[in-house]
């Protein structure tokens, strides 16, 4: 295809070299996924911008340079960050700069496999055979792909029917200033047995100034009625790549409920392709991103109503400041036999810089008739009379401002209903702001 | 000792338009003023002129508050030397509680006058109280900043705020438009407990209306950005009685004959 770039040379070229130092190479339906998503991969190169789901995202910066593939980084455990979660609230899976971290985590309740996807594939590789990149993923994959071929690392979580995990399991993948310019190909699995119930904190954390590369794939497939909280950080490195994509296959009456703010990366993209293959279901996506300085941040959601009775919303906002620009492209697609269908979609930007800039693109393809559908977007500036309102009463105009903006994200950060979770997410939103007006401290 | 309020000479520009064409006016502590007006003739460009509003160009004059110039003030120390704006139609804040909002506006001022500023305790005793005053609801002080207020309940609102921030001059721009009897007896009886010997109040009205509530010690015709006639409260009740044409039209004489 002339619409894409070609694959450097150079990643053609050390593919067979890296593949040897994969895990799961004796699996031969692993093998043999890799090679088929290589080949496509290798087809197809990079998306450019050329490719409609990625408009306004440029993938340039990625391919001017090889970033090698992390496996061979030393994991260094040392002293986690403050912002790190207690131990006691969660149940933690730890990765330093894409290496699995020995460490303690709570006992977990029968029924419930949490481990690094490299000893899933050593010790359970019959459970992740059936679900592991079996599908191809769909059409415009991005970097779905390029990540089967190259899957190093992730954390696996397997629910078996009936489970309730009381506490949010947390993916931390912490980088430090190790990481260097490598990339980090890194895939969760995500299972939840029919009538399970979890929380789930996908958690990013770069602590150094490093410019490296995390492609992560997470896939998610969720058995009727089965519950799924689950909620994004991404607050990599200012000078790194995040390019996530998560997929997930969703059963009759189950719930998928998706939180993703993204606070770092210089760029970053965040795809969320959610398929309601069951009646009843209940899928909701939110998020918010931060953006200041040069960083990119682009969300990308394809909601795809496949059978009647469903309903999903999403509200995504974005706050930009300087000469940061965010992208939130939303399609809706509901399927013929979709009937009662109800979807509700919301993009609300603040710009808070005359030279920071939003993209909005919804898409709604409708092809079912009974079905309550909307979608609204709006990019928009502090409210001036407000301001002047709160001025007018004394409160001196950076308060004013933060206010405002506290304001505008208010219902956003209480999506998340987990009291562990929330407080990190506040935490982080509070500490954005404070960055971004150091004299409107909360009066 | 200075006068309470004294602006001389008061130009200024809204848009690039010239709307106040040379304002005099001295307010004394203690007393309430009525400044009325056709529409147009520069009301509310005054109200928010004094406030410190953006957009609104001061070109030529002076405006002291108890000696100091106000017109080098920011907004918000506006606010905080004691100038109260009660809007026309107040804005509506969503995601910010009535309460937050008064408590952050209160604890400002308390903190630029050198007082402590007040917990969540100490302001919700003293928000109950004056709230009382404006008959008000107290599950308003809950609800976020006049969203789904009604035109009554946003002016009380503003009253309340006025109670509640103890200005040394409030500027109440239109105060009584939009509202039923009742609820003009209940913000006029509010406005009137708020008299007091150490303030001043300047009521900006198109009506005479206002004024049978709240007698004015001093009444001011405003026309094309002047002060063209002053008198005693009985002015508002001639101006009821002839309307505002003759003011017009000497103006738009005057205007011809200079030019």
């Amino acid at each position: 295809m002339n619409e894409t770039m070609p694959l450097g040379r150079e990643y053609m070229e050390r593919y067979p070299e890296w593949r040897e130092a994969l895990p799961g190479n004796e699996l031969p339906w692993l093998a043999e996924r890799r090679a088929d998503a290589f080949r496509r991969f290798a087809e197809r190169g990079f998306p450019t911008r050329k490719v409609e789901a990625w408009k306004y995202t440029n993938l340039n910066p990625l391919t001017k340079k090889l970033f090698a593939p992390g496996a061979a980084l030393a994991a260094t455990p040392g002293a986690l960050p403050a912002d790190a979660l207690d131990e006691k609230s969660v149940h933690r899976l730890l990765f330093i700069n894409g290496r699995a971290a020995p460490g303690a985590t709570l006992a977990l309740p029968d029924g419930v496999r949490l481990m690094p996807l490299s000893e899933a594939l050593e010790t359970v590789p019959d459970l992740l055979a059936p679900l592991l990149a079996a599908d191809a993923g769909p059409e415009e994959a991005g970097l779905l792909e390029m990540n089967t071929a190259l899957m190093t690392e992730g954390a696996v979580l397997l629910l078996e029917p009936g489970v309730q995990l009381e506490k949010p399991v947390h993916f931390f993948f912490l980088t430090t200033e190790d990481a260097g310019e490598a990339a980090m190909h890194l895939r969760n699995l995500l299972v939840a047995g029919k009538g399970s119930e979890a929380t789930v904190f996908e958690h990013y954390l770069g602590t150094g100034q490093t410019g490296h590369w995390t492609n992560v794939v997470t896939e998610i497939v969720l058995a009727d009625d089965a519950h799924l909280h689950h909620y994004k950080l991404q607050n990599e490195s200012k000078a790194a790549y995040h390019i996530a994509a998560t997929t997930a296959k969703i059963g009759e009456r189950a719930v998928y409920d998706n939180f993703a703010m993204s606070l770092g990366a210089a760029l970053a993209r965040n795809d969320i392709q959610a398929r309601l293959d069951g009646r009843g279901i209940d899928c909701r996506l939110n998020g918010l991103h931060l953006a200041r300085g040069h960083q990119h941040m682009d969300t990308t959601t394809v909601l795809d109503h496949q059978k009647p009775e469903c309903r999903s919303s999403e509200t995504y906002k974005s706050v930009v400041d300087d000469q940061a620009e965010t992208v939130f492209q939303g399609k809706v697609l509901v399927r013929p036999d979709s009937q009662k269908t109800s979807a509700h979609q919301l993009n609300r930007s603040l710009l808070l810089s005359d030279e920071a800039s939003a993209n909005a693109k919804p898409e709604l393809r409708i092809y079912a008739d009974d079905v309550q559908c909307s979608h609204g977007a709006t990019i928009s500036e502090l409210d001036e009379q407000a301001l002047f309102y709160f001025r007018s009463r004394g409160i001196a105009a950076d308060v004013a401002r933060r206010l405002l903006t506290e304001a505008f994200l208010a219902e956003m950060v209480e999506e998340v209903k987990d009291p562990t979770v929330h407080a990190v997410l506040h935490q982080a939103t509070t500490d954005w702001l404070g960055q971004t007006w150091p004299k409107g401290r909360r009066p | 000792m200075p006068s309470l309020l004294e602006i001389k000479d008061l130009h200024a520009t809204v848009g690039g338009q010239e709307i106040l064409r040379g304002l005099t006016l001295t307010v004394e502590a203690g007393e309430v003023h009525a400044v009325m007006g056709p529409n147009g003739s520069g009301k509310s460009t005054l109200a928010h002129v004094l406030a410190g509003r953006p957009g609104y160009a001061v070109t030529k004059g002076e405006v002291r508050l108890q000696g100091k110039d106000l017109l080098e003030m920011s907004t918000e120390a506006r606010a905080c030397e004691g100038v109260f704006l009660g809007l026309q139609y107040p804005v509506e804040i969503p995601g910010v509680s009535n309460m937050y909002f008064l408590k952050a506006a209160l604890n400002a001022i308390r903190s630029h006058r050198g007082e402590t500023e007040l917990d969540a305790i100490e302001f919700l005793k003293i928000a109950r109280e004056k709230a009382k005053l404006l008959e008000m609801n107290e599950n308003l002080l809950q609800r976020a900043v006049n969203v789904g207020f009604s035109g009554g309940e946003k002016k009380r609102n503003e009253i309340f705020q006025m109670a509640l921030l103890n200005p040394t001059l409030a500027v109440l721009d239109e105060t009584d438009s939009g509202l039923d009897i009742d609820a003009l007896r209940i913000v006029s009886d509010g406005i009137n407990a708020l008299r007091s010997e150490t303030r001043a109040i300047l009521l900006i009205t198109h009506y005479q209306r206002l004024l049978e509530y709240i007698v004015p010690d001093r009444v001011h015709v405003l026309s094309e950005g002047r002060i063209v006639k002053t008198g005693g409260k009985e002015l508002a009740l001639e101006l009821e009685k002839s309307g505002y044409a003759d003011f017009e039209k000497k103006d738009a004489a005057a205007m011809t004959a200079s030019a």
